[in-house]
């Protein structure tokens, strides 16, 4: 028996019937997840139905073939514990612990059932290591600088860290109850405020979701008008990551130019869409703003001149020796802990990793139009560094190229209700990385439950195990150098 | 070396003439949103059916009322009238001192009186500021980052973020106020010396923005601590953040932008 056969399958933006997704036991379930997972699947999604959080409920799974392009589905019957997938596949650690957390389901023989976001409220302790001359550092949750709260708690023994444990969910402020029982005219609004530095990324996520449940499809015009904005999104973020990380290492000049050209595309963005983030652009059919004549003559010349700028502060910055020694060896993440936990985006990508939803599950105009895969595979601030600038170049080609091959047609296309008792599954590739929205509806076509993971929620004890070893003061680099989201994590 | 000089030569002076120019704010900027009640249709809702937050409500005063507290500057209400009764300006001042006078329903404008003058002997040309996020998406952050950058250069008023709330004259808060922050919160706030300044920024700093209705959070800043400046948005564009700031420190002798409606009355 082939490992999909107990699978349901679908491309990225598509929906199916529920009934068509199969419910297994829960020991074939959990086999399932691993044969699958040892046949290089990756664990996109785990989650539990259910809207009141009480036991028992039924475990979702969304697998991916970043190779195939496909996701593969299933889902448990219903149980109120369960054999941990966690000792066996560590992908699945957060994901049991937000179900452990939301629904009271066990997941028994995990190793460290805490919460994720009430770990506060209930005053959970943190994990403490004891001996002679080993000491505890707390940051957080309010830092020095103008920054998202987080805690982290450093197990040390001089400068050097045996331990972080992060501790998130300051942030949280009931995102995904609001995506399912809100308004349905605000979902668009909470969706492109689930993380604001991802807010284009987020909403088509959100829309790509919407017109899949109604089974509508944006105008091409539409569809090439989102990965402008989108990879405009990317450029304003790796520019101003690059800037944080110069600032970080004292490198100055490169921090103000690097901030300087990441205010050209957030104003590039306000120019499209009237938000420096893009807020208000995308809306289920399509886009509410469309590329005026003169516009695009602004954006090529914006587009012309950054490539330059780019290539000049690029080569002062990465052309310092000092600079590359500081980068070098810190932070380190080998192949290995990215395939373990499943990581997402530039930091999978840093290590070596071929992964990017606009190569692996293309959607949209990267169907049609491909864009080149960075990799590195040193695993360092260096590399995370690097593919940022690297990845940078090429949005700018391929933005260039989009805005000059702009397809005719409307921007915007009507979108129908949601269908009733359908799951539809979207993945675009963020800035960070992959950002994923899964929802089903109920008979009356409104949310039986929605789900969000943004790429942080994968990536955050990637940062925790890069600290491993490394000296204290290594860590706001390092942090900058994988700049997560805690409320994209917190929702 | 060499090559950083060559660099600093060609990056040239890149610092903002706002605010003794115009910013230059583009065609599709959303700033203050005007009501025009005389062009509502009798019995029409549109606007308020279409507004994601219930920014738009029936007022007292007149036919409409906007509150820039709950609005997102998104493009809902003026999608939806069929009249033209709502529309944005590219007025980028929206500050204002109290929740009431951030209640649009004309085109008059209510912004930020500057403080009193003990207050601005003692902050008009030196002010500390601590930065707390209480569940903001990043956005407002990201713009308060932006005021420190080379365009907007927040040094050059005396205006300054720090790292603790010891050394700081006042907290800016953006986020609705989570749960799980509002301890941190307060702790945050009485750690800074009185007389000390709230300013809230965004929509979710005032009133939750787009997570109003959400059990998660309480609200805005206003719930946990007096605020003094209100700073509307979703996020607020630095200029309009800059704005109020300048005007809540006497720092605006005049309203030198040009460009807009200067129909300026007292808040």
């Amino acid at each position: 028996m082939s490992p999909t056969s107990r699978f349901a399958s679908i491309r990225n933006g598509e929906a199916l019937d529920f009934s068509k997704i199969p419910v297994v036991p829960i020991e074939d379930f959990r086999s399932a997840i691993l044969k699958l997972a040892a046949a290089n699947h990756r664990l996109c999604a785990l989650l539990c139905d259910g809207k009141d959080g009480r036991p028992p409920g039924s475990l979702l799974a969304v697998l991916a073939d970043d190779i195939g392009g496909k996701l593969f589905l299933a889902a448990s019957q219903p149980v109120t514990s369960y054999p941990s997938l966690t000792p066996d596949l560590a992908q699945a650690h957060l994901f049991e612990r937000e179900i452990y957390e939301g629904s009271g389901i066990r997941p028994d023989g995990h190793p460290w059932l805490k919460p994720v976001r009430r770990a506060l409220a209930d005053k959970v302790a943190f994990f403490s290591e004891q001996g002679d001359e080993v000491h505890e550092v707390a940051v957080g949750p309010i830092h020095a600088g103008i920054i998202e709260p987080g805690h982290f708690r450093f197990q040390c023994h001089g400068e050097m860290v045996h331990h972080l444990e992060i501790q998130l969910g300051y942030q949280h402020r009931g995102a995904e109850r609001l995506l399912r029982e809100g308004p349905p005219h605000r979902s668009l609004a909470v969706a492109e405020s689930i993380c604001g530095d991802t807010a284009v990324a987020h909403a088509w996520a959100h829309c790509a979701m919407r017109e899949a449940l109604a089974g509508v499809s944006p105008t091409l015009r539409a569809e090439a008008l989102r990965a402008i904005v989108l990879e405009v999104e990317r450029l304003a973020n790796h520019i101003g990551d690059l800037g944080a990380i110069s600032n970080d290492i004292g490198f100055l000049p490169a921090t103000a130019y690097f901030g300087r050209m990441r205010g050209d595309f957030l104003n590039m963005l306000m120019t499209i869409s009237g938000n420096r983030y893009g807020k208000g652009m995308l809306r289920p059919g399509g886009v509410a703003f469309d590329l005026t004549a003169g516009m695009r003559t602004e954006i090529l010349e914006t587009i012309n001149r950054s490539i330059r700028h780019l290539r000049e502060v690029g080569g002062m910055f990465f052309g310092e020796p000092s600079v590359i020694s500081r980068l070098e060896d810190t932070g380190t993440v080998s192949r290995k802990i990215c395939d373990d936990l499943g990581l997402v985006g530039v930091c999978a990508r840093a290590t070596g990793a071929d992964r990017d939803v606009r190569q692996d599950h293309p959607y949209g105009l990267y169907r049609f139009r491909h864009i080149p895969v960075v990799r590195l595979d040193s695993g360092d601030v260096f590399a995370r560094a690097m593919v940022r600038f690297l990845e940078a170049q090429r949005s700018l080609e391929f933005l260039g190229d989009a805005v000059d091959h702009l397809p005719e047609g409307s921007a915007t296309s009507p979108c129908a209700a949601p269908a009733a008792n359908r799951l539809a599954v979207a993945l675009v590739e963020g800035w960070r990385g992959e950002v994923c929205h899964i929802a089903k509806t109920g008979r009356d076509g409104s949310y039986d439950w929605y789900k969000v993971i943004d790429p942080s929620f994968h990536n955050w004890m990637a940062l925790a195990l890069a600290l491993r070893g490394g000296e204290i003061s290594d860590f706001p680099l390092c942090n900058k150098s994988f700049n997560l989201s805690y409320a994209g994590h917190d929702l | 070396m060499i090559e950083i000089i060559k660099n600093r030569i060609k990056q040239g002076y890149r610092t903002s003439k706002f605010p003794d120019e115009d910013p230059g704010l583009p065609e599709r900027f959303r700033g203050r949103p005007v009501i025009k009640p005389e062009l509502c249709a009798a019995g029409c809702t549109a606007c308020i059916d279409a507004c994601p937050t219930t920014a738009i409500e029936k007022g007292k005063k007149g036919p409409l009322a906007l509150d820039l507290g709950r609005c997102l500057f998104c493009t809902e209400c003026t999608t939806a009238c069929p009249d033209g009764a709502v529309t944005f300006t590219k007025d980028h001042r929206l500050a204002a001192n109290s929740r009431e006078n951030l209640l649009v329903t004309g085109t008059e404008v209510k912004l930020a009186q500057s403080l009193g003058d003990e207050m601005r002997r003692l902050f008009g040309r030196s002010l500390k500021l601590r930065q707390v996020s209480a569940g903001g998406c990043s956005a407002c952050e990201a713009e308060l980052t932006a005021l420190s950058n080379v365009v907007f250069d927040l040094g050059r008023f005396g205006i300054q973020f720090v790292a603790s709330p010891r050394h700081a004259d006042g907290l800016v808060i953006t986020g609705p106020v989570t749960r799980n922050m509002s301890e941190a919160l307060r702790i945050a706030y009485e750690a800074v010396p009185p007389p000390r300044l709230v300013i809230a920024v965004g929509a979710c700093g005032i009133s939750g923005g787009p997570f109003i209705g959400s059990e998660d959070h309480l609200g805005g800043a206003a719930s946990v601590v007096p605020v003094d400046l209100f700073i509307p948005g979703c996020p607020p564009h630095p200029v309009t953040i800059l704005d109020g700031l300048l005007r809540f420190l006497g720092r605006l002798k005049e309203d030198r932008v040009r460009g807009h409606d200067r129909s300026v009355v007292p808040g």
